[in-house]
Formats: C-alpha cells, sequence, structure tokens
C-alpha cells in the first residue's frame, strides 16, 4: 500500500529529557521518523521538552514546540496545530504514554487525530500485566507464571505448582526488602512469613523463578499486510535478572542451535502478528538453558534502546521503516538504503559479531549500590563490531572510557584469591572482570558458571583472551603471536605491555562494511568497521566513490555519561551537516550506537570504532583526510587532538596547544596573569597535610578536585578540615597520579558564556545566568538566557574577558567560559575551548548556528562572511530556562544534593516571553510539583551556613499556605523569626520522626542542605533518599527553593502558557 | 597451528588454519548466510560436490547433535568457516563440529577473510577451487591442484544421494500415504509429513512413475536435491508421467524445478545461487512476502513456463526469480525455497498443509 493519502500533518512526540533507560536512542528514532516523513512531503509537528536534541532542530520539522510533555501542553499544540495523525511509536515509554492518555481520553477523536503506529488496544495487550498474560496465554505464549498470595499456605500451594525455585516478592516495600529466592519449601515457608509482615498490605508475589536462564531478544517488524520479519537477535551475556540495558549484549544470538532461534523467532512473530502492531516491537524472552523451555518476559510495541541498537548492528533503520510503515507503506515496497537494490522485506545477515557494553555512571557515584538488578543504571552504552567475540569484546572496553584496553582490571590483580572467587557472587558493573581475573588465575569454567550462570560459551572465549595473553607474555614476541592478537583485537600498546616486548611490526587495521546481506549484493552505504584483515574495503570505496572533495574527519563523544550527554553529539552531526553543505566529505567516527551521529546516512562515511589513538591511526591511514575536528566530540574527541598532531593529522580550528593551555593550570594561570583577568586563589597539593594547610590559608569553604578531570568528576565543596580528610581518602585510593587542586570557593552568581573566535572577532550568541550561585555544577544549575540580573558593568566585563581570552587562547571555533560574579567582580572559574552542553539550546533561542558558523570558520571562513559581527550577538525575544533532569530513583544511595559534581542525566528547556513563564515551563518540564493549588506541607532541614538566608524562602511557603515542618536546629531558627514550624525529629530518633513524617504523605516539598552528605549512612542523605523513593520533590540548593516558591506564588497554569514554535523565532 | 589452503579456479591462493580432516577437497565454493543452523547444512544433501562457506564468522558455536542432521550423511566436500568453536556450548550438543567434520572426512578451513572470499564469488560467479591441507605455496602442487579444479564437474549429483530402497515410516495416526521421490532429500520434509499424519515411503530418484502408481499414494513429495535440474533426464519423464495421475503433488526446491522441466520450461545456473535464511519470497496470491530458507544454485527462468501449464505464484524478492509455480491442469504446486526450514524460518511451514488440505479434498471427492 501506498502512503495513505488521509494523512498530510503528522505529530510526533519526543521521549523528553535523557534519564537513565531513555536516552539519545530516541533522538535517533524520532530524528529517523521526522526525516522519512518530511520526505514523504508530510508536514510534521513535533514537541519534546529536550532542547539538546537534533530532532527539536528546525529543519527536522516544520514546527518544533520545545514544551513540557503533559497531557495539557500536548493537548494545547494538538489544538493549536490541528494535526490530523499522531505517532506514538518513536518517543520512548514518555511518548507512547501520553499518546495512549490522549487516546483514552477521547481527545484525539473529538480533534479528529487518527493514532499511528500502535493502536491502544495493542499497546493495553502489550502493557497490562493482566491482558499481556492473557493474550499470551491465547497464543500459546508462555508467561513466567506468578500469583499474588496473602498467606504461607497459598504461597506454599501454588509454589507446588510452578516447582522450585521461587522468588518471593512482598507488595510496596522499597527496593524489594523482604523478598528472596527459595529453593525448597522450607526456605519458602521462611521467606513467606518474613515478606508478609513486612509488606504494608500483607501481601507477596510469589514467581517461578528464572535467574540463570538465557535472555534473548528479537527485534521484530510488522506491515498493515501482515508482513512479519526479524531485522535481529540479541543474547545477554549477562542471564536473566540483570536488566538488558546494564548487560553486555551480543548481535546476533550465539549460543542457540537453529531450532531454539528458530522457535524463539517464530515466537516474535506470533506475538507481534496477535498483537497487531505496525511498525517495530521489541520481544524478550527467558530460554531455560538445558532445554527447549521459555517464557516470554516482555513486549515493547515501539521502537526501543534495543531497536536502536539492532539498527546499528544490521545496518537496518528501524525507525525509518516503522515512520514509513505507520503513514501506510508496507515493507515489501520500502527499499533497502543500505543495498539500494533491495527491499525492507528480509533480514539481515551478519558476517561479524557486535558487542554492547554499558556505562554506568559509578565512577560519578562513589557510594551508590553498585548490584546490577531489574532496574536498568547505565546512563548509556557503546557498541564494537568484530570479526570475533573476542575482537569485538577488546573494542568494546577500549571504548567503554575507564581506562582500559584488555579485560585486565588492574585493581583486582591486587586482590587474592580467595576474595576475588567469592566476588564472583556479585552481579555487579565489574562482574565481567572478575571472571576474566578468576580466568586468568586458573578458576575453572564450571565453577564460574556455578555461580554465575554465565553460559560457558562466552567464558570459553574469556579463556581464550586469557590465552592469547599468556602466549603473549611467554618466549619471544613472533610476527605470529603478535598478528593473531592482533586479529582478537589487541592494540600494539598492549601487547606490549603484556609481551614486554616490542612489537616486531607493525599492522594496520582495514575496514569492512556493514551490509545487511553479509556480502551477498554490492553494499551502497559506507558504514564501515575495522578488522585485521588485508582486503580494505573503506579504501576501495573511497577510490570507487573518488569525488575530489577534501575529507574532514568529526570524532564524537562515545558513550552518554553524566557530564557528557546527547549535546555533544547535537555538535558533531551540525558540523558534519556543515562541512556537507561546504563541499567536504565528512567522516564521522564514534561508537555510541544510540545516537544521530552513527547512522550511516548522517555523513559520507561512518566508522564504527573505538575512539582511542591507536584505533584512529588506522582510520587515518585509510581516509588521509584532509583535516581532523575534534572540538565537538566533548572530551572523548578532546583526548584526542595531541595524538592526532603527532601523526601529523591537521587538527581544524582551535589548536592542539591552545586546548593544552586551557587544561593546564600552570599554563593557563600565566595566561590569566598576562590578561589580567583574575581567577578564585587557588593551590595544587599531593597529599593531605598539603591539602588542610592549604585550605586554612585560602580560607573555608574551599573547592576541591584532581587536575585533569571531565566532567567536575570528584569535584567537592569542602567546609571543614574533616571534609578534606574523607575527600583526600577516597581519591587517594586509586593512588594520587596527578595533583588535587583547592581553590578559594566563591558563593557568587555563575555565569557561562559560549562564543564564537574567526581570530579577528568574537560573537557572543547569549551570556547564561545560572539561578544557583556557584558550587553546583553548571550542568546541574538551573540556567536562564538571556542573564537577567546583571549589572551593565558586569555585562561589560564579561564581553571584555571573554574577547580576551579567546584572543589569548587562539579560539578558531566554538569556546566556552564560566565565571563567577561575587562582589560585583568577575572571576573565570573554567574555559573549554570547544563545545559545550549549551550550545545546542543556545542556538536554538538565539537563532544563531554556532556549530555551523564554527565549523565555516575553521575551514577558513570569517565570521564577517558569513554577515555576523563580533561582541554579544541581539537578545532573543524569548527567554529561555534550561532544568536539570535526574536520574536518581534508578539509583540506589546516591545523595541528591546538588554540587560541584554533575548528577544530572538530562535537561528540559522552557521557553517563554517573561522569565516567570519560562521558569515555570522549564519546572514542569523537568517534572517538578508545581500544583498551585494543593497545599501541603514542606519540610525544612538545612545546614548552619544557610539558616539566616532560608528564613526568606520560609517565610515564602509560610505565606503561600503550606505547614512547615523543620528538623530541631532549622526549626529553632524559624521559629526564633516568627515563622511558625512544627519542629520534627531527626531520622536517627524514635519514631515519629522525619522519617515516618515523609511516610505520611504530608510533605510536599523539601529543603535540605548540609555540610557533609554523600555517605549514604548520614541523615541528611537518608533524607533525601527517602524523598526520591516517596517522589517528594526535593531542593537541595537555597536559590532553587527560592525560585519554586516565587514560581508558585504566582498561580500560573499550563494552560494559559503561549506554546511557542521555535521555527517561527 | 596446521595450515590449510583455498586454492580458486582463477589462481587465487587463501591461506587459513586448518580443521576437521586432513586432506584435499575440490569442489564447487559457494556461500550461505544462514546465521545458524550449520548443522543442518552440513548433512543437507543438496550442497552435494561443494565446499560450502559461511558468512557468519562464528561457527560450531552449539556444537553438533544427532537430531539436527537433515540426513545420515555429510556430502559437501568441503567447508570454510572464518571462526570454529572447539568450545561448544549447548544442552543438545554431542560433540564439536571439529569432530563432526573428521569423523565425516571433510577437510575444513578457518581463519581466512570470508568475506573477501565471498565478493569474489559474488562478483565473479560460483568458481570451483580447492581446499587442502597439503602445501599450495609450493608451486608444483599448486598447478596440479588447478588443474584438477579446472576440470572439477559435479556429476551424477542426485543418484549420489538418493535412498538405495525403498523405506516407510508411518506416523501414530495415519491419515495419508505420501510418497516421497528422494532427489537427495532434508529429513524435515519427512518429519514435517509424519508430524500431519502421513506415512511417508521414501523412493529412490530412479523410480518410474508406474512403481509409485502402484503404491497409490495419496499425494507425491518431489524432494530437495543438488545439482543441475536438467541433467536429470529420466526423472523429468517419469514425472511428466506422474502428472497424469491426478495424484496431489508438492515440490520443493530441485523438485520444483524438475516439475517445471517435465512441463517445458528451462532452468539456469545463477550467478552465485541463493544460500541463506533471509530470502524473501513474494507470494502473489496472499501478496504476501515471506522470509524463507534457500539453497540453490538453478532457477526456474519465469518466461519460458507454457501459460498453459501453470503460472508463477512465487517471486524472490531481491531478484526476481522464479520461487514458486501453480500448475493448472493437474493439482500441483512447487516451491523453489524451503518450506521445511532447518535451518532457517519456519513462516512457510503452512504449505505442508496446504499440501494436506490438497490430499483431503482429491479424498474426499474420491469418496463422494
Amino acid at each position: 500500500m501506498p502512503l495513505r493519502s488521509d494523512i498530510k500533518k503528522v505529530l510526533i512526540i519526543g521521549s523528553g529529557p535523557i534519564i537513565i533507560g531513555q536516552a539519545a536512542e530516541f533522538d535517533y528514532a524520532g530524528t529517523q521518523g521526522c526525516r522519512a516523513l518530511k520526505a514523504e512531503g508530510l508536514e510534521v509537528v513535533l514537541i519534546n521538552s529536550n532542547p539538546a536534541t537534533i530532532m527539536t532542530d528546525k529543519a527536522m520539522a516544520d514546527k518544533v514546540y520545545i514544551e513540557p510533555l503533559t497531557l495539557e501542553a500536548v493537548k494545547k499544540v494538538i489544538r493549536i496545530e490541528r494535526p490530523d495523525s499522531l505517532l506514538s511509536t518513536l518517543g520512548g515509554q514518555t511518548g507512547l504514554t501520553l499518546s495512549m492518555q490522549l487516546a483514552e481520553c477521547g481527545f484525539l477523536e473529538e480533534m479528529g487525530v487518527k493514532l499511528l503506529g500502535a493502536d491502544p488496544l495493542t499497546i493495553h495487550k502489550a502493557e497490562d500485566r493482566q491482558a499481556f498474560k492473557d493474550t499470551m496465554e491465547k497464543i500459546g505464549q508462555p508467561v513466567i507464571p506468578s500469583k499474588v498470595v496473602e498467606t504461607v499456605e497459598d504461597a506454599v500451594e501454588f509454589a507446588k505448582v510452578i516447582t522450585y525455585p521461587v522468588i518471593v516478592r512482598p507488595a510496596f516495600t522499597l527496593g524489594g526488602t523482604g523478598g528472596g529466592i527459595a529453593g525448597s519449601e522450607e526456605e519458602l515457608r521462611d521467606i513467606a512469613t518474613n515478606g508478609l509482615r513486612l509488606s504494608p498490605i500483607t501481601q507477596i508475589l510469589v514467581e517461578k523463578c528464572i535467574s540463570g536462564w538465557k535472555e534473548i531478544e528479537f527485534e521484530v517488524i510488522r506491515d498493515s499486510k501482515g508482513n512479519v520479519i526479524t531485522v535481529c537477535s540479541m543474547e545477554n551475556f549477562d542471564p536473566v535478572g540483570v536488566h538488558t540495558g546494564d548487560s553486555i549484549v551480543v548481535a546476533p544470538a550465539v549460543t542457540l542451535a537453529d531450532k531454539e532461534y528458530q522457535m524463539l523467532r517464530s515466537a516474535a512473530l506470533d506475538i507481534i502478528s496477535e498483537l497487531k502492531v505496525e511498525g517495530g516491537c521489541n520481544c524478550q524472552f527467558a530460554l531455560k538453558p538445558d532445554s527447549f523451555e521459555y517464557a516470554v518476559i516482555e513486549v515493547n510495541p515501539r521502537v526501543s534502546r534495543s531497536s536502536a541498537l539492532a539498527s546499528k548492528a544490521t545496518g537496518y533503520p528501524i525507525a525509518k521503516v516503522a515512520a514509513k510503515i505507520a503513514i501506510g507503506y508496507t515493507l515489501d515496497e520500502i527499499v533497502n538504503a543500505v543495498t539500494g537494490k533491495t527491499y525492507a522485506c528480509f533480514e539481515p545477515a551478519l558476517d561479524y559479531i557486535v558487542v554492547k557494553f554499558p556505562k554506568w555512571p559509578f565512577d560519578k557515584f562513589v557510594y551508590a549500590k553498585r548490584t546490577l538488578g531489574t532496574q536498568m543504571m547505565a546512563t548509556g552504552e557503546i557498541m564494537a563490531i568484530g570479526t570475533s567475540f573476542e575482537h569485538a569484546l577488546m573494542k568494546a572496553v577500549r571504548s567503554i572510557e575507564l581506562g582500559l584496553d584488555s579485560m585486565n582490571m588492574k585493581r583486582l590483580r591486587f586482590i587474592d584469591d580467595k576474595t576475588l572467587y567469592d566476588m564472583l557472587r556479585n552481579t555487579d558493573d565489574i562482574r565481567s572482570f572478575v571472571v576474566f581475573e578468576n580466568i586468568r588465575r586458573g578458576v575453572s569454567l564450571d565453577d564460574i558458571h556455578d555461580i554465575t550462570k554465565i553460559d560457558k560459551w562466552f567464558l570459553g572465549k574469556l579463556l581464550h583472551l586469557v590465552q592469547i595473553e599468556r602466549e603473549l607474555s611467554e618466549g619471544e614476541l613472533t610476527e605470529e603471536k603478535y598478528l593473531y592478537a592482533k586479529r582478537y583485537g589487541y592494540l600494539d600498546k598492549t601487547i606490549e605491555e603484556i609481551s614486554g616486548q616490542k612489537c616486531p611490526m607493525h599492522k594496520n587495521a582495514v575496514y569492512k562494511p556493514v551490509d545487511t546481506c553479509a556480502g551477498e549484493f554490492a553494499a551502497e552505504t559506507p558504514y564501515f568497521y575495522s578488522t585485521f584483515d588485508d582486503e580494505n574495503e573503506a579504501e576501495e570505496f573511497i577510490q570507487r566513490h573518488d569525488t575530489g572533495k577534501k575529507r574532514v574527519l568529526v570524532f564524537g563523544s562515545g558513550p552518554i555519561r553524566i557530564g557528557q550527554g546527547i549535546e555533544f553529539d547535537y555538535c558533531s552531526v551540525h558540523c558534519v551537516w556543515a562541512l556537507r553543505e561546504m563541499g567536504y566529505e565528512a567522516v564521522i567516527c564514534n561508537n555510541n550506537p544510540e545516537t544521530v551521529s552513527t547512522d550511516f546516512d548522517t555523513g559520507d562515511r561512518l566508522y564504527f570504532d573505538p575512539l582511542t589513538p591507536e584505533d584512529v591511526r588506522s582510520l587515518i591511514e585509510t581516509e588521509k583526510p584532509f583535516g581532523a575536528v575534534v572540538q565537538f566530540g566533548g572530551q572523548t574527541a578532546i583526548k584526542l587532538t595531541r595524538h592526532l598532531a603527532d601523526m601529523g593529522v591537521n587538527i581544524l580550528g582551535t589548536s592542539p596547544d591552545s586546548i593544552d593551555a586551557a587544561e593546564d593550570r600552570e599554563r593557563f594561570d600565566e595566561l590569566l596573569n598576562k590578561c589580567g583577568i583574575p581567577r578564585p586563589a587557588g593551590h595544587t597539593v599531593m597529599n593531605t597535610e598539603e591539602a588542610k594547610s592549604a585550605a586554612n590559608s585560602l580560607g573555608y569553604p574551599v573547592l576541591m578536585r584532581p587536575s585533569y578531570v571531565l566532567g567536575g568528576q570528584n569535584m567537592i565543596i569542602a567546609h571543614s578540615d574533616t571534609d578534606i580528610e574523607e575527600y583526600m581518602a577516597i581519591i587517594t585510593a586509586g593512588g594520587l597520579e596527578n595533583p588535587v587542586l583547592i581553590d578559594k570557593y566563591m558563593m557568587g552568581k555563575e555565569v557561562e558564556v559560549d562564543a564564537i573566535c574567526d581570530g579577528k572577532d568574537v560573537l557572543i550568541p547569549g551570556i547564561m545566568e545560572h539561578i544557583e550561585r556557584a558550587g553546583v555544577h553548571s550542568g546541574d544549575s538551573i540556567s536562564v538566557y538571556p542573564a537577567m540580573t546583571l549589572t551593565k558593568r558586569v555585562r561589560e566585563t564579561i564581553i571584555d574577558y571573554t574577547r580576551k581570552l579567546a584572543f589569548a587562547l587562539d579560539v578558531i571555533g566554538l569556546v566556552n567560559i564560566q565565571y563567577v560574579v561575587y562582589n560585583n567582580e568577575v572571576y573565570v572559574i573554567e574555559v573549554n575551548p570547544r563545545s559545550s552542553r549549551t550550545v545546542p539550546y543556545i542556538s536554538k533561542v538565539t537563532g544563531v548556528p554556532m556549530v555551523d558558523i564554527a565549523t565555516k570558520i575553521m575551514l577558513g571562513s570569517s565570521l564577517a562572511e558569513q554577515g555576523y559581527k563580533g561582541g554579544l550577538y541581539r537578545e532573543a525575544e524569548h527567554i529561555a530556562v534550561k532544568v536539570p533532569v535526574f536520574s536518581f530513583e534508578k539509583l540506589h544511595d546516591v545523595d541528591t544534593a546538588l554540587g560541584p559534581e554533575m548528577k544530572s542525566t538530562g535537561e528540559v528547556l522552557g521557553i517563554a516571553k517573561t522569565f516567570e513563564d519560562a521558569l515555570y515551563k522549564g519546572l514542569i518540564a523537568a517534572g517538578y510539583n508545581m500544583d498551585t493549588k494543593k497545599r501541603g506541607g514542606v519540610l525544612i532541614t538545612v545546614r548552619d551556613t544557610d539558616k539566616q538566608e532560608i528564613l526568606y524562602v520560609a517565610e515564602k511557603f509560610e505565606r503561600l499556605g503550606f505547614d512547615i515542618y523543620a528538623t530541631s536546629g532549622t526549626a529553632s531558627v524559624l521559629n526564633r523569626n516568627m515563622i511558625a514550624a512544627n519542629m520534627v525529629r531527626k531520622a536517627s530518633e524514635p519514631a515519629p520522626n522525619v522519617m515516618t513524617l515523609l511516610d505520611s504523605g504530608k510533605i510536599d516539598y523539601v529543603i535540605s542542605t548540609s555540610a557533609h552528605g554523600r555517605q549514604p549512612q548520614r541523615d541528611s542523605v537518608k533524607i533525601r533518599r527517602k524523598t526520591v523513593e516517596r517522589s517528594v520533590c526535593c531542593l537541595t540548593s537555597i536559590d532553587t527553593a527560592n525560585a519554586v516558591a516565587d514560581i508558585l506564588s504566582m498561580g500560573k497554569n499550563i494552560d494559559e502558557e503561549e506554546m511557542v514554535d521555535i521555527c517561527s523565532i | 597451528m596446521k595450515k590449510a589452503y583455498i586454492l580458486l579456479a582463477d589462481g587465487s591462493l587463501f591461506k587459513g588454519e586448518h580443521f576437521g580432516a586432513e586432506g584435499t577437497a575440490i569442489g564447487e565454493i559457494v556461500f550461505a548466510t544462514g546465521m545458524t543452523g550449520y548443522e543442518e547444512t552440513l548433512t543437507d544433501p543438496s550442497y552435494y560436490g561443494q565446499i560450502v562457506m559461511q558468512t557468519f564468522p562464528l561457527i560450531g558455536n552449539y556444537g553438533v547433535n544427532k537430531e539436527d542432521k537433515e540426513s545420515g550423511g555429510c556430502y559437501l566436500k568441503g567447508y570454510i568457516a572464518r571462526e570454529f568453536c572447539d568450545m561448544p556450548s549447548n544442552f543438545r550438543s554431542e560433540g564439536s563440529i571439529n569432530g563432526f567434520l573428521i569423523e565425516n572426512g571433510i577437510p575444513g578451513i578457518s581463519g581466512v577473510d570470508t568475506r573477501h572470499l565471498t565478493k569474489m564469488i559474488r562478483e565473479q560467479g560460483v568458481m570451483n577451487g580447492a581446499l587442502t591441507t597439503e602445501n599450495a605455496e609450493d608451486e608444483g602442487i599448486r598447478a596440479a591442484l588447478l588443474e584438477k579444479v579446472r576440470s572439477y564437474r559435479i556429476e551424477n549429483a542426485v543418484e549420489s544421494v538418493t535412498v538405495k530402497e525403498e523405506k516407510t515410516q508411518k506416523p501414530e495416526n495415519e491419515k495419508y500415504r505420501v510418497v516421497l521421490y528422494d532427489f537427495g532429500s532434508k529429513e524435515n520434509i519427512r518429519r514435517e509429513l509424519l508430524k500431519r499424519g502421513c506415512t511417508v515411503i521414501t523412493v529412490p530418484a530412479h523410480t518410474t512413475a508406474e512403481r509409485i502408481k502402484e503404491i497409490a499414494p495419496d499425494g507425491i513429495m518431489l524432494s530437495n536435491g543438488p545439482g543441475d535440474p536438467a541433467e536429470n533426464t529420466s526423472v523429468i519423464v517419469e514425472v511428466k508421467k506422474l502428472t497424469k495421475t491426478g495424484i496431489p503433488i508438492f515440490g520443493i526446491c530441485l523438485g520444483h524445478q524438475i516439475m517445471a522441466l517435465a512441463n517445458g520450461a528451462r532452468t539456469e545456473k545463477l550467478h552465485y545461487g541463493h544460500r541463506g535464511a533471509n530470502q524473501p519470497v513474494k507470494d502473489t496470491d496472499l501478496d504476501r512476502t515471506f522470509v524463507t530458507s534457500q539453497n540453490h544454485g538453478y532457477a526456474v527462468i519465469s518466461d519460458s513456463l507454457p501459460p498453459s501449464a501453470g503460472r508463477v505464484s512465487h517471486i524472490n524478492a531481491n531478484d526476481g526469480t522464479c520461487e514458486g509455480i501453480r500448475y493448472t491442469a493437474f493439482p500441483c504446486f512447487t516451491v523453489q525455497f524451503h518450506p521445511e526450514a532447518c535451518g532457517g524460518p519456519r513462516d512457510t511451514a503452512f504449505l505442508f498443509d496446504e499440501f494436506i488440505g490438497m490430499m483431503r479434498s482429491d479424498k474426499n471427492a474420491a469418496e463422494k
């Protein structure tokens, strides 16, 4: 069937801010969807609150609303735009849920909007527990048997039916407290008794325990004719029990014989056919390792993280095909873009294997509980393609940026055998490395399998790596040994380290394409990965398609992590587009499967490979580029600068020396001196004693961080000697290699500037001001554009300093500078001669395409030639407020208090004509409770230094009609100042106390600051964790609390807000 | 690691590591793109005379077992895998692929750039080659091998793989009796029929139409098999006779080609054939496209089928070649792909039901 004639204007709902479990994959899906629909001549309206996305670019849709993803806001947009259709399946769970709500309340029907992609019944059948069970039963698909019971006898009775082991999950206990696995009736009686006692409603779920089963996924597509195909199978390294997002995953499935594979494939097709999905669908199965028994775990009738992975793993663009199906096309009509000859109605054949490796935030959250379970914790992931599992895995560990170049995790070497063996029982982020180290020490694969249930196939491959390393370490490093190690993914550097010998030769990698068909047809698509074979298909491709254009390499930003998120992908992609527009060939190298940059039709060529110097060297040899761009790929790309320069690569834009000058503390200080620009006073120290004396001479509080950090990692504010001792203990635990920096902490106004410099002029598209004073990481602050409260003099100073710094650093391209304004003086905190987190939203709001301009400048154009003058660009008509979004509910034991170390995973934007409206929208979009009618309670518990300032905020809440509760110290200050506060006992004191108060539901907001925090056992952290569990809005900065109180007092309502189409700005 | 070599008819030489049996195999090199089902491939008689290369790099992961065999033997000549797994992991595994190849005397090679080889075959077409553990770097050895490679031809393919004598297998409740005309049939054709209540009487390829009429089956199944279909001149004659009996006939792969030849169509050799588990086939009656399992080097030329005989009912969505025919003058349909799967998707298994349906209505009509 061709394009449906009744579809002219389609609304697409995005997935909102990046949170754990919902990341860049939906920008990739949404962008593909938008492009596919626009290519059909349809009018596309987009709503998404996340400004860092590519899909919210003006070019992506006809109308773009960066507005809160709430029912009211979406309704409002529908009323304004009157689309005839709504595509529900590209915006993750957020988009799907909103679409369903709109359908169920009859609004879509009322507005004459057709729901495309999946109908409500389909979604109900997939998402409602009982409906799902019934549907699966109807088509004979087994699900995991479970039953809710209220007595021990019923539990025992049911367990007899489903056979042991069983899992007991008490209802309404947090984090599964009181649950467990019972292997016998005796054990079950114990666990069930305990679970029933702990459950507030005396209820437990008894479920068949399938931990240890294999976890297999299929990505399936179906069209309106009923054609069904599977795009890809995937198998988890970790058996059932670890969320697939937290597991190492391989594609295709490797340990299944054809009989098992086809059994599950057929099941997946039966499921999608029964659900009548028109588009993509993800089916997850658990397969018993010693029989054909299996169970359907989950079905997602939409595109997902897995579908993004499957798309990149196979070259089959699932989201694009799903979008085309949604508007009427069928699989047999859609051309396979990779071959250009065949159709989308086929199943990709791979001639390589793919390994996905998760990126966890535990390097940031040192106190977080690292046990992996059913709640995903990874913020991002990388994908590696190889000719063997070993090859791909070795690439994966390099790509994940943990400082590893093999499976050897150095710190495990120091652990004794017994402890290391016991560590096999921990299902955590380092398990694969612990397994490897145990194998290295000779623990049998059988033993490891018995404990971990990881399939012996995977263990055998790890053993192979151990054997390769043993060979390397024994005797002469021959060419044969060298080449064998190369084949399995070892770097020269690693081979030399392991063997203690120089490599006898050097072999560069060659490149093979991802072509969807295992070489059966000639591929058109330039999507490559490296191998150590002899035939270099990329080189042939370049020769065959020689356009005579200059080639430029653009390095991407690797896995999404806190501090380096989707915004860098936005920048990389825009750089590529600008390069192509200018007549260059743009070549991308990146390893993140979730992103738009790794969509094979973003650039002229895509290399899916690790971003390490040696990996990149081969790429340079093959591409022989005119130049390389590093300033858009975050720290990942910046780190390559010096190596690239050493290889003789022309670094476009700001020179490697300038980048070094900004990163090296001494050089930077010298530069500031030369320019006469002040920065907060500071010292460099190497040990605790030095640190304490430096801090005392500067005067507390001080800001501490290791030199050479990424995104505020391990940065704290120390208020006392005790803080310094604790901090130094953490940072020296891993052996102190670089000095620690101690700076005077100035609690002033933080201001951020993104600027573009061509060497002659400096264009400042905008100055942003943070709501929270310095001390809260800029990524975690609410940021306002344009700056609202700066005096003329301060503003001019900032412009002046920005110019001076850009020139002094010889910036060619983008530069991001952070200032603190303290006692009306401007100090520089940080200069990053590269793109920043704020570039996407400032570009969108100001209409200055910063990355495009910067790219053109790097290639010789000037600001003037592009029609821009130096200085501050005219202020936009709209105010834009960026509000950070956190994923605390996904991470156990993480302190939610904001500080110098970044904790947010994503952001939203509020755009309006006034500051208050923009902030209101931003807060709503970020999920703050902004119900202006409800008046409950506010719990205040703040550190001594905040006790004076909190009075003003408390008074505002009191005046709004909230009941004020406070812990003893805070309460007495409030009461002394005529603010009626109910005193609440501390968490450590007997109930009723602050914890039971939070449980009571009386509290709407908590304002909590503390001098210490961090460690989960501290009272302040316990209170903040409790707010996460109880979904109570917790404000950990007085400034944020103040802003929230102000907005609440205005009694705003989203229905009265203007919806802003940024295409019309 | 012992070395092994692949020598192609055009003289190109690939060096790799040896596994499986020692020795030299000469055959037609073909590539198969299925990502699972190597054991089915190894035991599929249709690969007679060929050196099979797997494009998926990891072979042998789940070992080998008795249940997954598609025939009693291993008819291919040599086996090429990028990596073979010597530590298989699967609850049904009874041994490694290495052991299996040794047992069956099939030499194998790993550690070669299979993608490079695949591309050569794709560009230049199916090619003869040798897989050897002899030192092919030695010019003398290479020259001698090359001569053999260049003169190699697959001959008497069907004769070599068909059963020697008739055999009968009964299901628990017999509903129909089917003659399986065995040109090198895969075991799963038999299993699919048995599962549906058919007694399967497997007859050798040289069986006459008269003998089949004597058996008086409810249906006739023309099996898959190896080689050039046009070589089977006597079988074609017998099959032609069977079309006059009015007995429902279902043909798969070679069976499909032989039926077409018996009805005046012609076949041609494909450039490099279709071998894999992902081939899209459009069923023009249902207006549906199915993902199918395929293994064939020849195809029926669609235009050559006399319109009076039947019509093309299935088309390969990739290259438009003939994938199925429905005959008009007698109850028969045939497909080029493998609805019995093994390995590969089971999406077209319903064709067996259709065959059963044909037999049922035929029987009902006879009873009336």
